[in-house]
């Protein structure tokens, strides 16, 4: 078996906050191969963009980051120099923000913006950075590309933005395309088509993608694995047609059910909603983070929460199918 | 970028010629300006006379365009007090102040504005600390005060530089460095702030998530936008420092035009003090207008808007 493209073991990651140590990040596990897309879903505040800054070694001094692997095709992303990062970053591994309004420098034109990411790491012509350029507008739908060139981000939309930033990060054909919710900020009407155009992008050029986003219908097309975050832990990973069909972990069960799905929804059926809200952080966690909101918790919610895997599939639940065993619930249920 | 500067330029036009229009009627605010000219034992008849003689005696308006058509020839009378063309008397002077105004800015600029960079790379860092320490000196430090200083060690102590004069390069240095002084600590903490605030900005994030090294994230993409409020607050400065030398010339004895603006306040010298309220009031206009096209160039933005 060749090694994974990029294999993550207990990524930590820690923020000093005014009232102690924000533990971002608690511990998560993954690997993505050359040309598989994971998704990551899960709600605000679980942890997912910090994850893929991590990835990029974009995090800032001020926030700790550790773990026991952090490898990127053989090279160690924590023990790396800058210098080391730099001829990663932009080249091999290209990072979408959520933010396309504000992620473009307003006093540089698209072309130059554009142009700099490949004569940052190639030695290359600036005719050659420009065709280049000009190739991927089109790509990702731009019309008049050349005349693009010369624009400011101001006179673009945001999906127009958003486009050029997808083109951007292709400019040096990476290895590994990490998209934060790369549509959220965007039009609903669009935000479908600039999904699909990332998508079709990454498989044509046998990218692997992480995407970060809340659309579940999403994920369910395009994802090979997919891992669900929560307070900063993956509460499950897995296949992508595992985890849909067979979701273990009660937090996954809860997410799937808050969208429609073909043939199990009936129309007029109200969708499910999850009750209450993510807990803080800050301090020690202990036990399963999701117990307070959990319909299947028991007293031993409180304790350490083992990791149990069904082949690729993993998840974190005391009860071992994800359940609480029927009695457990109905002697809970008296005592409350 | 064209229609932008035929823009501004045709505001500046439009701003200069109000500007004129004030700094004529001057003459009137302060009363009768040939009952003024004619000294307190005067007759009426003579100030009568006296009006005639320079026309205070024709419509305002036809004064004024009278007044500006000689200004732009160059021409703007003769001082009450020297007898001299005002003019000549102001030209020799304004050499002095505006070599000392592009010194001290330049000078200013060039501490201030890395100091501010490096200060924002590293918040609470020793640098950032002593730029915090220099610019609250510069604050609490008067001019003269620091002016006098610099006499006492360089000149008079360790006889390095002239005290006073204008004869060679040497002499500007000390008024240099006072006026520079002066306009540091705004600057330094300008930039300072504005480039924490553009670090923070997500087109950082993307500079530096393409592979940018630091170096070119601070010049190349932070830099551009940080320093365009410093741009509009040096060409105020640079204005003040023209107009406002007067400490430093007096102190390092340099007859400038501020120093000439001061005394001829003091004499009643009405067509010298009305000159350079209007030659000081274009330098203002067209450093105004030249930092709105530096910063045109700078931000894109603005040159839509
Ligand atoms: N620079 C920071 N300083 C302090 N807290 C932060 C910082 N960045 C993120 N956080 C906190 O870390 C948690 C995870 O953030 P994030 O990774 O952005 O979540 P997600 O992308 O899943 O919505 C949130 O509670 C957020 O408030
Ligand atoms: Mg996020």
């Amino acid at each position: 078996m060749t090694k994974p493209l990029l294999s993550v073991q207990n990524l930590t990651i820690d923020i000093p906050v005014g009232g102690g140590t924000l533990h971002a990040v608690r511990g998560i596990d993954f690997t993505l191969d050359r040309g598989e897309v994971l998704c990551i879903v899960g709600e605000s505040g679980s942890g997912k963009s910090l994850t893929s800054l991590a990835l990029m070694g974009l995090l800032g001094k001020r926030i700790s980051c550790t773990a026991d692997q952090m490898d990127f095709d053989g090279t160690a992303l924590l023990e790396a120099s800058p210098r080391k990062m730099r001829s990663l970053r932009g080249a091999r591994m290209s990072m979408i923000f959520q933010e396309p309004m504000t992620s473009l420098n307003p006093a540089y034109t698209i072309g130059d913006q554009l142009m700099e990411a490949m004569l940052l790491h190639e030695n290359v012509p600036r005719s050659k950075a420009r065709a280049r350029a000009i190739d991927l507008l089109e790509k990702v739908g731009i019309t008049a590309a050349a005349s693009r060139l010369g624009q400011y981000p101001h006179q673009l939309s945001g999906g127009l933005r958003q486009r050029v930033m997808i083109a951007m990060a292709l400019m040096c054909g990476p290895e590994l395309i990490i998209a934060d919710e790369p549509t959220t900020a965007l039009d609903v009407t669009i935000q479908a088509q600039i999904l699909r155009l990332l998508v079709d992008l990454v498989r044509e050029m046998n990218m692997a993608m992480i995407l970060i986003t809340h659309d579940l219908g999403v994920v369910a097309r395009v994802a090979d694995k997919v891992a669900v975050m929560y307070a900063g832990q993956l509460v499950e990973t897995g296949p992508a047609r595992d985890v849909f069909s067979q979701p273990l972990h009660p937090y996954t069960r809860g997410l799937l059910h808050c969208i429609p799905q073909p043939g199990k929804t009936a129309r007029g059926e109200p969708l499910g909603t999850i009750p209450g809200i993510v807990p803080s952080l800050v301090g020690e966690v202990e036990g399963c983070v999701f117990r307070t909101r959990c319909e299947h918790a028991v007293p031993a919610c409180h304790a350490a929460i083992p990791r149990r895997e069904r082949g690729d599939h993993a998840f974190r639940c005391v009860h071992e199918d994800g359940h609480a065993p029927d009695d457990t619930r109905a002697k809970e249920a008296t005592d409350a | 970028m064209l229609q932008f500067i035929l823009k501004r330029l045709g505001l500046a036009i439009l701003v200069a010629i109000t500007v004129s229009f004030i700094s004529f009627s001057l003459l009137f605010l302060s009363g009768d300006p040939a009952a003024a000219l004619a000294g307190e034992t005067a007759s009426g008849e003579d100030i009568e006379a006296l009006r005639r003689l320079y026309g205070f005696d024709r419509p305002m308006l036809v004064q004024y365009f009278d007044w500006l058509a000689s200004a732009l020839r160059g021409d703007f009378g003769e001082s009450y007090y020297f007898k001299l063309p005002v003019a000549g008397l102001i030209f020799d002077r304004l050499e002095v102040t505006m070599l000392l105004g592009v010194c001290g800015i330049s000078f200013a600029l060039l501490v201030a504005v890395p100091l501010g960079v490096a200060a924002a790379m590293r918040p609470n860092s020793i640098i950032d600390r002593l730029a915090l320490f220099m610019s609250v000196a510069g604050q609490a430090l008067p001019s003269f005060w620091f002016g006098l200083i610099l006499i006492v060690v360089f000149a008079i102590k360790l006889g390095w530089l002239p005290p006073s004069g204008t004869t060679s390069w040497q002499n500007f240095v000390m008024p240099t460095i006072v006026l520079g002084y002066y306009a540091m600590p705004a600057i330094m903490r300008l930039t300072r702030a504005g480039m924490l605030e553009v670090l923070n900005s997500d087109y950082i994030r993307t500079a530096r998530a393409k592979g940018a090294s630091e170096v070119r994230v601070m010049f190349k993409h932070a830099l551009r936008n940080a320093i365009i409020p410093v741009v509009s607050l040096a060409a105020v400065q640079m204005g003040f420092m023209l107009g406002g030398s007067i400490v430093v010339e007096s102190i390092f004895a340099l007859h400038g035009a501020g120093y000439l603006a001061w005394e001829s306040i003091a004499r009643n010298d009405l067509p010298t003090v009305q000159a350079l309220i209007l030659i000081f009031s274009m330098f203002y206009i067209v450093f105004t207008f030249l930092a709105d096209v530096l910063n045109a160039w700078l931000d894109p933005r603005m040159r839509s808007s």
